[in-house]
């Protein structure tokens, strides 16, 4: 646990964050890269609770860390290309919260 | 059991897609019946991927788990609500206290999802039904036109049943397979973040003046989602807070705040920082709420399927009451269920019994209906969380600051400013169109 302090950054947040990681698979997965390029918004990046999207510039991709996912969906409602195959980890992985 | 773990039977007369309060309840309700009945989690165990804010009403929980408050895990019982509108550093503060929500059957209580549904859980299995963890239903299997079964994440993972309730939640990947839902749109959800702030119990009750089990809430407007469609609440609960803020994604893309970030300045908000100084960070989390309302029911039910809970969009955002239609819809499913095993008829026939259920035994149909408009008067009139509430701010502070000013001067420079800024159409258009649309 961590003093509250309003300064606190996304990473403090989500290292109270228990997950189970499923290294084998990503279950947030990018359609086509090209369309990313081309998507003026990326309205996936600011959406996300947890950070989990990246546009790294030099390489021109989308970094997916799905390790972060907090599994809440926004990213597939909001995409305007419709470009993430979005589903939930595998059961038994990703977040396990402990209040909720 | 896991997904790992040993075979299951594979014949079953329900299966429940969904440990949330939506499909424990209608798991409870069909184990109750006789009926064998299954329930697929894909969590460790129920409650780990769920959040709400939350508060949890007696009536309609009880209807299902009967005098749950004698010992369910539950945090307050709530005897204070409170709605504010924060401007960037006020407030307007409107509450209402009594002791009588506490009294005979107390009225709602603040829970913790994690807590809750794992008792939920305990009481469906304890009226005979089976819930496996740890196990995704990645299809509802059809057999001419009608659902016949799941297909699960485990080896043999098919299982069978004439009936399967789907109660997976807001992100609804099942319903839309089978085409009973469309993908949603930006106006069907909001994005909420939620944080537990750890507190000693005495410094909240001290803070909220609470007695030992009381409990309050506080609903906050305007600047608390900076103007944008949504609300932020603060709940009491035994040793921490659950402090969250939700906004409809409509509004949340037009702008880059981060959830995350539209947490970090409520938290600095001059109103809401002294209510949680010196606490503990406890949890961060996000989940999705249903807003598409009666608009964007999906279908209800099919040959063999009823659909339950939020992944039915049962929820009434304006009254932030959710689990109540969940566990309601998920009871009337169930009832029909039972219908359709008594008969032997497991068509849309005698399934659409739910329908008619939820329309006559419970508010829910009737809630949603009401407020079907709501949404589209917001997108309509999108400055009223931003306008009213500094219009209302401003000319508070302005009657309560002692100057050298008469009042009736103060009334009339705000009517006056009022005027001046050409506001007067778009009041009387505002309340035209807010009581069609909202009362
Ligand atoms: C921030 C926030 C605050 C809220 N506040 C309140 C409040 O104060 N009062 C109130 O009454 N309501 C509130 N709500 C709404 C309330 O939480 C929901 O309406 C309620 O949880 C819906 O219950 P459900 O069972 O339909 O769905 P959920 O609770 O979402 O349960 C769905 C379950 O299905 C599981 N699942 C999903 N897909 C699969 C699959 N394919 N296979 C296996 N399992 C699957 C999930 O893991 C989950 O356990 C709030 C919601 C949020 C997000």
């Amino acid at each position: 646990m961590i003093a509250e302090d309003a300064n606190q950054g996304l990473a403090d947040k989500l290292y109270l964050v228990k997950y189970e990681i499923d290294e084998e698979n990503c279950h947030l997965i990018i359609k086509d890269e090209e369309t990313c390029r081309r998507c003026e918004e990326k309205p996936c990046i600011d959406r996300c609770p947890a950070e989990v999207y990246r546009w790294v510039e030099d390489e021109e991709i989308l970094e997916v860390a799905y390790e972060n996912c907090l599994e809440c969906g926004a990213c597939q409602i909001v995409c305007p290309y419709d470009n993430i195959d979005w589903s939930y980890p595998r059961g038994g992985f990703g977040v396990a919260y402990k209040y909720g | 059991m896991s997904e790992s773990e040993g075979a299951i039977a594979p014949k079953f007369d329900v299966i429940v897609v969904g440990a949330g309060p939506a499909g424990v309840a209608a798991a409870t309700v069909c184990a109750r019946a006789g009926l064998e009945t299954i329930v697929f989690e894909r969590g460790r165990k129920p409650g780990v991927k769920n959040v709400m804010g939350g508060v949890l009403y007696t009536r309609p929980t009880a209807e299902v788990f009967g005098e749950f408050w004698k010992d369910a895990p539950l945090e307050r019982c709530v005897i204070e609500q409170n709605a504010w509108i924060l401007t960037e550093d006020s407030a307007i503060k409107l509450g209402y206290r009594s002791r009588q929500f506490a009294e005979d059957i107390p009225n709602s209580f603040t829970v913790l999802r994690v807590r809750i549904d794992e008792y939920f859980a305990q009481q469906a299995e304890a009226a005979g039904a089976l819930i496996i963890n740890e196990t995704k239903v990645d299809e509802v299997l059809q057999e001419d036109g009608r659902a016949a079964g799941v297909r699960t994440g485990r080896p043999e993972g098919e299982v069978y049943a004439p009936i399967v309730i789907i109660a997976e939640g807001v992100n609804c990947e099942l319903t839309k397979a089978l085409d009973m839902q469309s993908d949603l749109r930006l106006e069907d959800a909001a994005s909420t973040v939620k944080e537990i702030i750890r507190l000693d119990r005495e410094v909240i009750e001290d803070r909220f003046s609470l007695g030992p089990e009381e409990g309050a809430t506080i609903e906050m407007y305007g600047a608390s989602t900076q103007g944008m469609l949504g609300t932020a609440f603060l709940y009491t609960n035994q040793e921490s807070i659950s402090l969250g803020v939700g906004v409809l994604l409509a509004d949340a893309v037009k702008d880059h705040t981060t959830p995350f970030d539209m947490l970090k300045q409520l938290k600095q908000h001059p109103v809401v920082a002294p209510l949680i100084a010196g606490g503990e960070s406890g949890e961060y989390m996000s989940h999705l709420i249903p807003e598409g309302g009666y608009n964007r029911l999906p279908a209800l039910f099919g040959h063999g399927v009823m659909v339950v809970g939020d992944a039915a969009q049962l929820v009434n955002g304006l009254h932030r009451e959710g689990s109540n239609h969940a566990i309601l819809s998920g009871k009337m499913a169930a009832e029909t269920a039972i219908e359709a095993h008594e008969k032997g008829d497991f068509s849309a026939k005698t399934l659409h019994k739910y329908r008619q259920r939820l329309e006559k035994e419970a508010p829910t149909m009737n809630d949603l209906r009401k407020y079907r408009r709501a949404t589209g008067f917001m997108e309509r009139h999108p400055w009223m969380l931003s306008l009213y509430p500094q219009l209302a701010a401003d000319s508070i502070a302005d009657m309560m600051t002692v100057d050298p000013e008469t009042k009736r001067t103060k009334q009339w420079n705000i009517v006056k400013d009022v005027i001046r800024r050409g506001w007067i159409p778009r009041m009387v258009w505002d309340a035209i169109d807010g009581g069609r649309s909202l009362i």
